[in-house]
């Protein structure tokens, strides 16, 4: 047998869908009828599972272990992963729970996975110097309102309209007993990793219509403009100090010849 | 030997990062899956620099699929270049098996038959390996759960003839040997008599349990127990022939205290410095 068709048929029946047993070739029912097939059937399933609840802890901790991982069954069979970087995998499990009929009840999940998604995503981001207050505090007006500023490599923003998932991830992420009181209105994110570890804070509307404009590659100038248009009478110079402080923002690729 | 100053090793988690960076057992080694480390940037490489700058540290792949009917995966490739690059590993080694197949990956080391065709597109998959990383490669002997038909040849010779083909390297996984010789009803010690152990850069050990269900008919190659007392016992006489060579111990679950897995690793340290250099 050429080693291609042996794969092709190990590896349809270990998908989490399996291959159907009338397809089943006579040399491959002779593979799956003994015990030790379903040894691989398990760790593959079990590792594409823990690989996801690694890496979505907070969905996992407000639907519970078990709801998770059959959610997360489900999805595996979807989206299987494509290589052995398991701890980036599960992208796209926020779209998927979407349109999950069994989350409907918990119409805030898909934003709180989108921010466990963000986390990840800032985890693995390349290393890149911050944007120097100093260096920005130097510049002339004329040349600040052209500056395009670019996210820093590491910083993720995310916006829930209709959620406070913003607050209900923070909290369980930090362990935090939600509070009664929680005013149910939409609410941002920065997650960010000035020092190393990813960090979080909330992100007004501004906040997330500046960094949207920066990442498109628009002027200061732009960017500004989006973030008073998104909110109206937004302190600007206190969202910048945000960002700074945050670490949101990349230093220019120039900056060494800039500075004095 | 480039790696003939390490003894006894083991692999790194998470868990103990600020503990491992202060250990400083003589000739203690790290070892890591780099799939856990080819990111682009942040805390994880981080990490790892900061014990690699205090200790050898080797990267032992699980998803290079060298046994695949396909050639490597060239941008995974690339990355694993790029991290051998910059942590300067002691060791890089890989499974005689194969999980990555037509775009999908399947978290697990898949059995395959050793037919001339495989043993050809294996050796060709270890050579580019080699030739991308610039270094050869130790290449693992896997863990059986299944017969399968249609071998043209012994895993012994298969192996021996990967050596001879390619130059690379082989890890002998004790522990592997002695699940896979309980599974398939063969014995463990006239396994380790054939294998070609002038060849063998690092030696694995681990614990193993018994199937959940089926009990010990089945043995699993779990990662989450001590070393067994029998896989001891097959690593001693293999180190009084070889001598001295790098060994691991590996804990993946049920991850006990830093302080036991020490323990652990000194029974093997101790019988590597006890054992006699080959000659």
């Amino acid at each position: 047998m050429q080693l291609s068709t042996f794969q092709d048929g190990v590896a349809a029946a270990l998908m989490p869908q399996g291959a159907h047993p009338a397809d089943t070739a006579p040399w491959l029912s002779a593979l799956r009828s003994q015990p030790g097939f379903a040894v691989y059937r398990n760790t593959v399933h079990k590792a594409c599972i823990d690989a996801l609840q690694a890496n979505y802890p907070t969905v996992c901790a407000l639907v519970g272990e078990e709801w998770f991982r059959a959610a997360a069954g489900l999805f595996v069979q979807a989206r299987p992963p494509t290589d052995g970087r398991l701890m980036a995998y599960g992208e796209g499990f926020a779209h998927f729970l979407q349109g999950f009929k069994a989350a409907a009840g918990l119409p805030y999940l898909p934003a709180v996975a989108r921010l466990d998604r963000c986390w990840t995503e800032s985890h693995l981001a390349a290393d890149a110097p911050l944007l120097d207050a100093a260096w920005l505090a130097r510049q002339s007006p004329e040349a600040l309102s052209g500056l395009c500023l670019a996210p820093h490599p590491a910083a993720r923003w995310a916006w829930s309209e209709e959620h406070p998932a913003s607050t209900l991830w923070q909290r369980q992420r930090e362990g935090t007993p939600l509070d009664a009181e929680l005013p149910w209105q939409g609410d941002g994110a920065l997650l960010t990793r000035p020092e190393g570890a990813v960090q979080w804070m909330p992100l007004a509307r501004a906040g997330i219509a500046f960094l949207d404009a920066c990442a498109a590659a628009l002027p200061l100038e732009l960017a500004a403009a989006h973030a008073q248009q998104a909110e109206p009478g937004a302190d600007l110079g206190a969202l910048m100090a945000q960002l700074l402080q945050a670490g949101a923002l990349c230093a220019p690729p120039h900056l060494d010849e800039d500075t004095p | 030997m480039a790696a003939a100053h390490l003894t006894a090793g083991l692999g790194l988690k998470p868990q103990h990062y600020a503990q491992a960076v202060q250990c400083t057992d003589p000739g203690l080694w790290w070892e890591v899956h780099p799939e856990n480390y080819l990111a682009d940037g942040g805390p994880r490489l981080a990490w790892l620099e900061a014990i690699r700058a205090q200790h050898p540290v080797a990267l032992h792949g699980v998803s290079l699929s060298l046994a695949a009917d396909a050639p490597p995966d060239e941008s995974h490739l690339a990355r694993l270049a790029a991290l051998a690059r910059r942590i300067e590993p002691a060791i890089v080694s890989e499974h005689l098996a194969w999980s990555t197949w037509r775009g999908h990956y399947l978290p697990d080391l898949l059995p395959f038959p050793r037919t001339h065709a495989a043993l050809a597109r294996i050796a060709a998959n270890i050579a580019r390996t080699q030739d991308v990383l610039q270094r050869t490669i130790a290449v693992e002997n896997p863990t059986h759960y299944l017969h399968i038909d249609g071998h043209d040849w012994a895993e012994t010779d298969f192996l021996a003839e990967l050596v001879r083909r390619t130059g690379c390297q082989l890890l002998l996984d004790v522990n592997n040997v002695y699940i896979s010789a309980h599974n398939l009803g063969t014995r463990a010690e006239d396994y380790l008599g054939a294998f070609p152990l002038h060849a063998v850069a690092e030696i694995h050990l681990a614990g193993h349990h018994a199937d959940p269900e089926l009990g010990e008919a089945l043995l699993i190659d779990s990662h989450d127990a001590p070393v067994a007392d029998a896989v001891w016992a097959l690593y001693q006489r293999v180190i009084a022939t070889t001598g001295p060579l790098p060994t691991l111990i590996e804990r993946d679950d049920q991850l006990p205290a830093l302080e036991v897995l020490l323990a652990e690793r000194g029974r093997a340290h101790a019988a590597l410095t006890e054992a006699l250099p080959c000659s």
